[in-house]
């Protein structure tokens, strides 16, 4: 792992002079934003394929009819845990590891505004992700009720759930004291010359995902804690028969849980901005107005969570209400994509692996804005609400969204994080494969949704065989080829392949422009000046 | 119509390209469409989904095709030079302005169909649906008939750990003891509510689908197009058995319901005595309180009790599925005194799947308890009797 980062002695001009530790310690008490981006992204890799294989283990079950290798319980333990597992342990820390890594060099900062806090940050998450797996191995097995944690269900289960609400807590406390450092740092601690609208997308995009993570992290924490008391401390938040009530949890779950969509996707939009141009060769087209529409999706995305609700039987007016606003989210969204492909027009283009994986995100994410845009439709949602169709469209805007950029991000910046060049032909056969696998696993989804397959079923009626079947076969397509970029990355960093300080001939922002290839671990100890 | 043969077209083009694609069997199901409507309310949504995604796939032709033409034209490899335009607010306008304008037109029409939804005023027939964990009581409000409808398809169709399965029949999983029937043509209205986690009543082709949350009734309501079966499945996770409690909805010409409800009425006193509980069940309304049933009459009817509300969790062995469902053969509540199994059974458990069995009768209570502290290895002895139970409802 220790050459994820060049060592402190390499020979670069700027390195410090005062020692740091090495081995173990050098990663325990690491300040520094690049060691801790490290983490995280690692972190995040080995989550990926935690929750990766649960649901591999899912579709195991899925490929046919009846019930081969899971019990129900088990297999709802699954559902669960995989969406906790890849939402708060893979996508997000993804996210905050190239935030670590880029938003101080992007900005022409020396590191983050609050390193001690930094490494705190990260070394809560990892006591949060044990006991997210722990929990299986408890009495009665892990969390079995979907990841939206609803009550009553939920109130039902043992301990597990107990372990399950303390991770939640100390992911958010994780959160916040992220978020908190990533605002300071880009507030106070930009290059002289560098205005906020001067600032790449990327740090845009997690300027406004820093301000959603504080404003709905303690929501989320708020909503658990209620749960907590309602099943030891006699209280009755979500219980009826005490005078509360359960949809009251779905309210506040979902005021956190819509915000908590754009919180894993505005990066990737940041890292899709960065990456369209520099293989174009040609500037974004409208910084300005990506900001704006960022900003847009942001403020929308508190008014919208109604419309995971639209069966509890909430008023005509409520439903017409979110409707409308959750359509309204389109506009942004579509200015964004024109966005892009007005960035392309007339540039020239060429198609290594980042924008291979940033075109099919474009088009990928576009089909998942496409069927949201069909659920957000309340008669239409009534009959799709909780199906397969529903599955099919988050894994669009989540995998082959928030995820291929990811991979984008991971192809593009590991020359400047390894100092070597990635396999180009491995990222490509990587990039192809995912894009086959993932399209045979989730576009028959739709259809199964259409006729009416409800999700979170180990076991389904004989007409949903077929697609089920080539769902499976395209989930395990895709799993399989995800071992490729742990290959990859492994083989990159102990390549020798010596990347130049700017390998991509149109790419400008500072870490290429003003940084050596590997970065060394200080960087902009002395500010540059952004004209 | 134009559109519907375009709709046609469009689906045979994607099941033939299925087909072709993946070497597609001739008897298999590669269904690409929502399920035909049968009713007016499920007619909309069908009509509303075609034509958002007729919206959606123009939109898709126009911007990825100038986004394909762009990535052939303007590639590198293929001699393009670099422009170095940007900002342009007269198209940044027009593409905010045109995508919101297409929105206002597809909320139109959804408005319309989700005041018409809503109202469920003046319903010719009304039906209050409570969900529990895993079946589905129909209460007819105006007719006086009750009953409850769960899953009959046979566990050995289902289970197959590391053996073969039995054949899997037509309708697997989509099949129950007691379907609900409704007269086609005539305004039906659901209440809907939960004894205990939160439910969903989801039939596709009667476009309903509404939770049920307990402690709270929502209405929702349907009018079926013609007589026919239509078949639906809980749509919200509610625990171990979520894909195990379909819903079946039998719509009967007006007098054929009327037949129908006749014979229910006439069905439900018999199921008073516990050896009939099972046979007429699992309508079974409280049965003479005074009187006192055998031992071996109460465990015959216990049997089927357990099968139909226990066996599901505990297994028919007695076993369970510990550690979340533990195992009734052997355990210390059901072989210590029997005051304190009554209580558990009419009262669950708080922060375990034991859900409260109140809702069945006094008979079939003492009927399951008597079986489960005689059955398997345990061997009590004892007999609970109807009105044990009445007083420990108490």
């Amino acid at each position: 792992m220790s050459a994820a980062v060049p060592a402190h002695d390499s020979a670069h001009h700027d390195d410090h002079a005062h020692a740091h530790p090495t081995g173990l310690t050098r990663w325990l008490f690491t300040t520094n934003h690049k060691d801790i981006g490290t983490l995280y992204l690692f972190f995040a890799l080995a989550m990926f394929f935690l929750g990766g294989s649960m649901a591999l283990a899912m579709r195991a079950e899925l490929f046919q009819p009846g019930l081969q290798y899971l019990n129900p319980e088990f297999f709802n333990s699954l559902t669960t845990v995989h969406g906790l597992v890849m939402v708060f342990g893979a996508i997000m820390p993804a996210w905050v590891g190239f935030a670590n890594w880029l938003i101080p060099m992007q900005i022409g900062a020396a590191d983050m505004a609050f390193p001690r806090m930094n490494n705190w940050s990260f070394w809560l998450v990892v006591p949060a992700a044990i006991l997210l797996v722990a929990s299986f191995f408890v009495p009665g097995g892990a969390a079995a009720s979907g990841w939206t944690l609803y009550p009553p269900l939920i109130i039902q289960q043992g301990i597990s759930i107990d372990m399950t609400i303390l991770a939640v807590h100390i992911l958010g406390a994780s959160s916040i004291m992220g978020s908190i450092n990533i605002i300071t740092t880009i507030l106070n601690l930009r290059a002289p010359g560098m205005t906020l609208m001067k600032m790449p997308l990327f740090v845009w995009t997690w300027l406004i995902t820093a301000y959603l993570l504080i404003a709905v992290m303690p929501v989320l924490a708020g909503a658990v804690t209620m749960l907590l008391t309602d099943r030891h401390f006699g209280t009755s938040f979500f219980n009826a028969a005490g005078g509360g009530d359960p949809t009251m949890f779905m309210h506040i779950f979902w005021f956190f849980g819509h915000p908590e969509v754009y919180i894993m996707i505005l990066p990737a939009f940041g890292v899709v901005s960065a990456i369209i141009p520099a293989f174009a060769r040609k500037p974004l087209f409208g910084y300005a107005s990506m900001v704006y529409a960022t900003a847009s999706i942001a403020l929308l995305s508190f008014i919208v969570w109604g419309h995971h609700m639209f069966t509890v039987g909430m008023p005509a007016a409520g439903n017409l209400f979110f409707m409308y606003a959750t359509m309204l989210i389109a506009v942004p969204t579509g200015v964004k994509i024109f966005n892009w492909i007005a960035t392309m027009w007339q540039g020239s283009m060429t198609f290594e692996t980042p924008m291979l994986f940033s075109i099919g995100f474009l088009c990928l994410f576009t089909i998942g804005g496409f069927s949201g845009l069909v659920l957000a439709v309340v008669p239409v949602d009534i009959t799709l609400h909780n199906t397969y169709y529903v599955v099919a469209h988050f894994h669009y805007v989540l995998v082959s969204g928030a995820l291929f950029a990811l991979f984008a991000g991971a192809y593009f910046w590991l020359p400047k994080f390894t100092g070597n060049m990635y396999n180009e032909s491995l990222g490509k056969l990587h990039f192809w494969l995912s894009v086959i696998g993932f399209n045979i696993a989730f576009f028959p989804q739709h259809f199964l949704g259409l006729a009416g397959m409800p999700r979170r079923i180990p076991d389904y009626a004989l007409q949903f065989a077929e697609w089920n079947m080539w769902s499976s076969i395209g989930a395990f397509v895709f799993g399989f080829s995800q071992l490729l970029f742990l290959y990859n990355v492994i083989e990159c960093i102990r390549s020798n392949r010596k990347a130049a300080d700017n390998p991509w001939e149109g790419a400008d922002t500072l870490e290429w422009t003003h940084l050596p290839s590997p970065a060394p671990y200080h960087t902009f100890e002395t500010a540059p000046v952004v004209k | 119509m134009g559109l519907d043969m375009l709709r046609k077209t469009f689906r045979y083009a994607a099941l033939a390209a299925a087909a072709l694609a993946m070497g597609a069997t001739a008897n298999a199901a590669y269904d690409v469409d929502i399920l035909p409507p049968a009713s007016p309310i499920a007619q909309q949504i069908y009509d509303l989904h075609w034509a958002i995604m007729w919206i959606c796939v123009g939109i898709f032709v126009v911007v990825f095709g100038a986004m394909f033409y762009s990535v052939f034209k303007h590639r590198k490899a293929a001699g393009a030079k670099a422009a170095h335009f940007h900002e342009n607010t007269t198209i940044e306008v027009i593409w905010t302005v045109i995508p919101f304008l297409i929105l206002i037109g597809m909320a139109y029409p959804a408005t319309k169909t989700v005041l018409e939804m809503k109202d469920a005023s003046s319903p010719d027939l009304t039906v209050k649906v409570t969900a529990f964990q895993w079946a589905w009581e129909y209460d007819y409000l105006q007719d006086g008939v009750k009953f409850t409808a769960r899953l009959s398809t046979p566990r050995a169709q289902i289970e197959e750990w590391g053996k073969k399965g039995q054949a899997k029949g037509a309708d697997y999983l989509l099949e129950v003891d007691n379907p609900m029937v409704v007269p086609a043509g005539k305004k039906v209205r659901l209440l809907v509510t939960s004894n205990d986690v939160i439910h969903g009543w989801y039939v596709p082709q009667l476009g309903i689908n509404q939770y049920g949350i307990p402690g709270f009734v929502k209405d929702a309501w349907f009018t079926a197009d013609k007589p026919g079966v239509y078949r639906g499945q809980c749509s919200q996770i509610c625990g171990k058995e979520h894909g195990y409690m379909p819903i079946v909805v039998v719509a009967k010409a007006p007098e054929e319901y009327a037949a129908w409800v006749k014979e229910q009425k006439a069905k439900m006193p018999a199921a008073q005595a516990p050896q009939q509980v099972a046979a007429a069940a699992p309508a079974a309304p409280a049965a003479d309180p005074n009187k006192k049933w055998t031992a071996e009459e109460l465990k015959a009817a216990g049997e089927k009790v357990f099968a139909a509300n226990c066996a599901a969790c505990h297994q028919a062995t007695g076993k369970g599925m510990p550690p979340a469902f533990p195992a009734l053969d052997g355990s210390k509540v059901v072989n210590g005194p029997k005051a304190a199994q009554l209580a558990l059974v009419l009262n669950g458990k708080q922060g375990t799947a034991m859900a409260s069995f109140a809702r069945l009768s006094d008979s079939e209570l003492a009927s399951v308890v008597t079986y489960t502290r005689n059955a398997w290895g345990n061997k009590t002895g004892e007999a609970i009797q109807p009105a044990e139970v009445k007083a420990a409802r108490k």
